[in-house]
């Protein structure tokens, strides 16, 4: 049973191998020059204020690096699902289409053995496979992902661990979702016996999944921290360089956590009611329009002093930045607790294939 | 065979008008709230230095309206693939796996006809999919593409206020490689070529799953590749040069324990094309090469203190004399169309010759 | 129009690679008859029938159908039906779906046939063919070729994995076709009892070759079964060993020939088209030289 799984699952295997050959020797090439470049930035020895040099380092990457970079978290969002696709959907379908079944099922093993047998060696395969990328893209980025830390999130394009993209292209959370893909492929193509309709819904389902996740779920996979603090005077105003014009009224904000990931972000009053017209920037809040009581008009070259009659209506405000965050160590306990809870789903979806087949509905 | 294409790829025709649907549905009930703050910051009415207050704009789009300008891109490079692997290569390659071939081939129809109603129904299909998803999706970002291009290129978007998940992010313009090719009619030269891909590929093959594997592959390969090396050279890029002025020279010691270098920074000219892809920067000497070293007076060993005024000064004549100057290669945000009428075209006859192979093979009587 | 020739094939070959699937095929089906294609599986018959129905194009050779190059156009199209082995049929279409197919790619199509046949046979108008049983796909297939109204209806095994009443019920339908429609029919199949009721013309192949081809009546007429004391053979020239047993004192000899037996010493019997097949089954590449010289044409 284990050679003809095997057997049955050669040329995707082959395929699976060269990929990661490709990938491997990718990585292995760009790696180490990305390396050195974070070595010679001096963000190794960078305790506070890395801006800087996280912005030399990430302006010095080339553009075949940037493309990797992004191409890498395109790769770990495509691989399980190509993996649901083509290894999971026709794992079962297909021997149903072509009737195949009528032979693997008259053997002499039954049909719970056969399924169980290919769901977890195929399955085994996917998950080894999501795990050699991952190891491979997380070692390839790691300088990235530090200098994205040590930037305090003033970098765009740098983005933290725990932001979905690279969250989800790191660590151990894509080979979670390599079994999940997998065990969905396989049970739409018990459910359906048509290898291109599973394919299809497999597609579908998984992508919604993973879109929903990463905003609905993983947020409070942990009771997430909240900051609350005051906003200080002295508030600034925001001038374009160029022109001299003002935009806006210029807030610091007083939360600093670098890698932190932020659920949500606003300034309120002392009523507790949402500052409008407030754009929360890395450098700090921009309050585009007065509040009442104020006469500075955004675009006049007023200057800080028309500020004046601004700045005691602001502090009369009391106004405070709440922040609903999720610190930037908890990265290793959201991956195990995500990927824990996908490997049970998977675990769930094959328990499923195997009772549907159980139940000798398949003539 | 009209009506028998049409009745083949019915379940198909159906999936896509419900995605399409779907798709509207979601861009029309959201685009208001985008519009509402697009004139809320200013911008329709905003002539010039509207740089500021257009990235005020982005920086404000949040939330939802953030997932679904990505989303909608990632949509918009997935569409083309999914209708290449599920479209066409099943096209030809299911019929023969199944037996079906034998039905088809020997009514009174020759299979050139067969197979040029089924390529050009279901290929018309594609595009016509593909022109709509591009028209919703280029329709529901034009504020977000109109602020960037007035923004100069390049902002950084952070969400805010409200919940929704905080995340940095490039927002372009729409000459960009990521949003090019999500925007006007490049999508129909993709899906077109796409769907003539699959098709080749399972005439090739002649097996469904291999020929959507292979499609897959080679349409991502060759995806990577236009932009990167095709798309620069379709129209000749622009050039601008400007001498750099020395005199804003200073030193940077580097960081890195146990070193005595440094670096001289200088800070570029203002190069101010809102909205265009900037190709190649560098600096060049007056023969036009690259700079490869400094001058001797601007190699400094001193450490973190860095050089002396005197110091600092020889360097500065010393680069003055070099002459350098900031070179850039760009193309214009005004080539967005003419560079996306030229890149469809392309497609269009790379998919009609993939179409004539199908022929030519079916042609060739080799599958009994 | 209508020719004289259903099939007419001189020297035709295909080869894959370095085997011969057929080889040095020359025969003449004539127009008018139920022409049986016999022979062991692997002989060629299904590279011969997909050579006639221009599903591959030759390695050595030619092939023509009704006078015409095969699948030249749509016109020949129409003149040829062609029922493939397996009856494949689109599952996800009803039998409704494939009676629409029909309609719409021929310009010959015959509804009301189609209809009639559909309702004689109890098919439902909408379930989908991939439901339907071996014998009914068969049917379905069977439908869809005759209504069609071709001048040639070429079956490849086409009641192999039938059960004995769906095979009678096919092979009626067929021979009632025959009758109605005027129709030439070239049908292959291993199972010689269902060819020995409806097929008048015969073609025998063995190892991708052409071992004998006529009229029923006309094979029967010169093919003898010679038994008498076991000596060592020796017949005339004009008469042909086609298969030999021997026991301790006894042969029996399966001879073609011309002319009539008169050698005293053979007990001379009919042979039956069973025998007769399964004698020139026997014949494999190594065996027994051409002996078709001697047959004049009919």
């Amino acid at each position: 049973m284990i050679w003809l799984t095997w057997r049955q699952f050669r040329p995707q295997a082959i395929t699976a191998a060269i990929a990661v050959a490709v990938v491997a020797s990718v990585a292995a090439a760009t790696g180490p020059g990305i390396a050195s470049a974070y070595t010679a930035s001096g963000l190794p020895g960078c305790h506070a204020s890395c801006a800087t040099d996280a912005s030399n380092f990430f302006t010095g990457l080339s553009r075949l690096d940037l493309l990797l970079y992004f191409g890498s978290f395109l790769l770990m969002y495509l691989a399980p699902a190509l993996m649901g696709l083509f290894w999971g959907a026709p794992l079962i379908a297909r021997e149903v289409e072509t009737g195949t079944h009528r032979i693997a099922w008259n053997q002499s093993v039954t049909r719970t053995r056969w399924t169980l047998v290919k769901l977890g060696l195929v399955g085994l395969a996917a998950v080894a496979t999501a795990g050699l990328l991952s190891l491979m893209v997380t070692w390839w980025a790691s300088p990235i992902s530090h200098a994205a830390l040590l930037s305090g999130g003033q970098i765009s394009g740098l983005v933290p661990r725990l932001d979905p993209p690279v969250f989800d292209a790191t660590g151990v959370a894509p080979l979670g979702y390599a079994a999940f893909a997998f065990a969905l492929g396989v049970t739409a193509g018990v459910l359906l016996r048509r290898t291109l309709p599973a394919m299809a819904v497999t597609l579908v389902a998984f992508a919604v999944i993973q879109v929903l996740v990463p905003n609905l779920v993983r947020p409070h996979l942990l009771p997430p921290d909240h900051f609350t603090a005051p906003l200080h005077e002295p508030f600034g105003v925001n001038v374009n360089a160029a022109t001299g014009q003002v935009n806006g009224i210029g807030l610091a904000r007083p939360f600093a956590k670098p890698g932190a990931w932020v659920l949500s972000d606003v300034i309120v009053t002392s009523s507790g009611a949402q500052l409008p017209n407030v754009a929360i920037t890395f450098s700090g809040a921009e309050l585009t329009v007065p509040p009442k009581g104020c006469t500075f008009t955004s675009g006049a070259a007023a200057g800080p002093a028309g500020l004046h009659d601004c700045s005691s209506v602001l502090a009369a405000m009391h106004l405070r930045e709440s922040v609903t965050w999720q610190p930037a160590s908890r990265f290793w306990p959201l991956q195990c607790i995500e990927t824990g809870i996908y490997l049970v789903l998977a675990a769930g979806l094959g328990w499923v294939c195997v009772a549907q087949l159980r139940r000798r509905r398949t003539a | 065979m009209i009506w028998l294409t049409w009745r083949q790829f019915r379940p198909q025709a159906i999936t896509a008008a419900v995605a399409l649907a779907v798709m509207a549905i979601v861009l029309a009930a959201t685009r208001p709230g985008l519009v509402a703050s697009y004139t809320a910051a200013g911008l329709p009415a905003c002539r010039t230095h509207c740089a500021a207050i257009a990235s005020i704009f982005i920086d404000g789009v949040g939330g939802l309206d953030h997932v679904l300008y990505f989303g909608s891109i990632a949509l918009m490079y997935l569409a083309p693939a999914l209708m290449g692997l599920f479209w066409g290569a099943p096209l030809i390659a299911r019929e023969v796996e199944a037996g079906t071939h034998r039905v088809a081939w020997n009514q009174s129809v020759t299979r050139i006809r067969w197979t040029l109603v089924k390529l050009g129904l279901v290929g018309l299909a594609a595009v016509a999919t593909a022109g709509l998803l591009s028209l919703m999706v280029t329709w529901w970002a034009s504020p977000i593409d109109h602020a960037a291009s007035l923004a100069g290129g390049s902002v950084q978007v952070a969400a805010g206020g409200g919940a929704g998940v905080h995340s940095s992010w490039y927002v372009l313009a729409r000459l960009e490689p990521v949003v090019f090719a999500a925007r006007g009619v490049a999508p129909l030269g993709y899906a077109a070529f796409a769907f003539a891909l699959g098709v080749t590929a399972g005439v090739l093959l002649r097996r469904t799953l291999p020929a959507m594997a292979l499609t897959l592959v080679a349409f991502a390969v060759i995806q990577v590749l236009v932009p990167n090396l095709v798309r620069p050279h379709l129209l000749p890029p622009a050039h601008v040069t400007a001498p750099l002025n020395v005199q804003t020279a200073s030193y940077h010691p580097t960081k890195t324990v146990g070193s005595t270098a440094g670096e001289i920074q200088v800070t570029p000219p203002n190069f101010a094309r809102p909205g265009a892809w900037v190709l190649s920067d560098v600096i060049v000497t007056p023969s036009g090469a690259r700079l490869t070293a400094l001058p001797k007076a601007c190699t400094f060993t001193v450490g973190v203190a860095g050089p002396g005024p005197s110091a600092l000064g020889d360097c500065k004549s010393a680069l003055a004399a070099v002459h350098l100057r900031q070179s850039v290669s760009y193309q214009p945000a005004s080539r967005f169309w003419p560079l996306q009428w030229i890149e469809t075209g392309i497609y269009l006859v790379l998919a009609a010759g993939l179409g004539c192979v199908c022929a030519w093979q079916v042609r060739r009587r080799r599958t009994p | 129009m209508t020719n004289a020739t259903a099939i007419e094939a001189r020297g035709l070959g295909k080869r894959y690679g370095r085997r011969w699937a057929l080889a040095d095929c020359t025969l003449t089906i004539p127009a008018g008859h139920v022409a049986g294609l016999v022979g062991p599986n692997g002989a060629g018959k299904t590279t011969l029938i997909s050579l006639a129905t221009g599903m591959l194009a030759p390695t050595t050779g030619t092939v023509e159908v009704l006078g015409g190059a095969p699948a030249s156009g749509p016109g020949q199209l129409a003149r040829v039906g062609y029922v493939a082995q397996d009856t494949p049929a689109y599952a996800a279409l009803s039998v409704a779906d494939h009676l629409r197919l029909g309609a719409r790619l021929n310009p010959r199509w015959d509804a009301a046939l189609a209809q009639a046949r559909i309702k004689e046979l109890g098919l439902e108008p909408r379930q989908k063919a991939g439901n339907l049983s071996g014998g009914q796909r068969a049917q379905l297939a069977l439908t869809l070729a005759l209504a069609k109204r071709p001048e040639l209806l070429i079956l490849d095994e086409p009641i192999a994995s039938l059960d004995p009443r769906a095979r009678r019920e096919f092979l009626q339908v067929l021979m009632n076709a025959v009758a109605e429609q005027e129709l030439s029919v070239v049908i292959s199949s291993h199972q010689l009892a269902d060819l020995e009721r409806v097929a008048d013309y015969l073609v025998v192949l063995v190892d991708s070759r052409v071992r004998i081809e006529g009229a029923v009546e006309h094979l029967l007429a010169t093919h003898h079964l010679l038994t008498g004391p076991r000596r060592a053979t020796s017949l005339p020239a004009s008469q042909q060993v086609v298969a030999e047993s021997h026991t301790g004192r006894q042969s029996t000899l399966l001879v073609r020939s011309s002319e009539p037996v008169i050698d005293p010493a053979w007990t001379v019997e009919e042979v039956s088209l069973e025998d007769l097949v399964l004698a020139y089954l026997g014949h494999t590449s190594t065996g027994s030289p051409d002996i078709r010289a001697l047959e004049a044409r009919p």
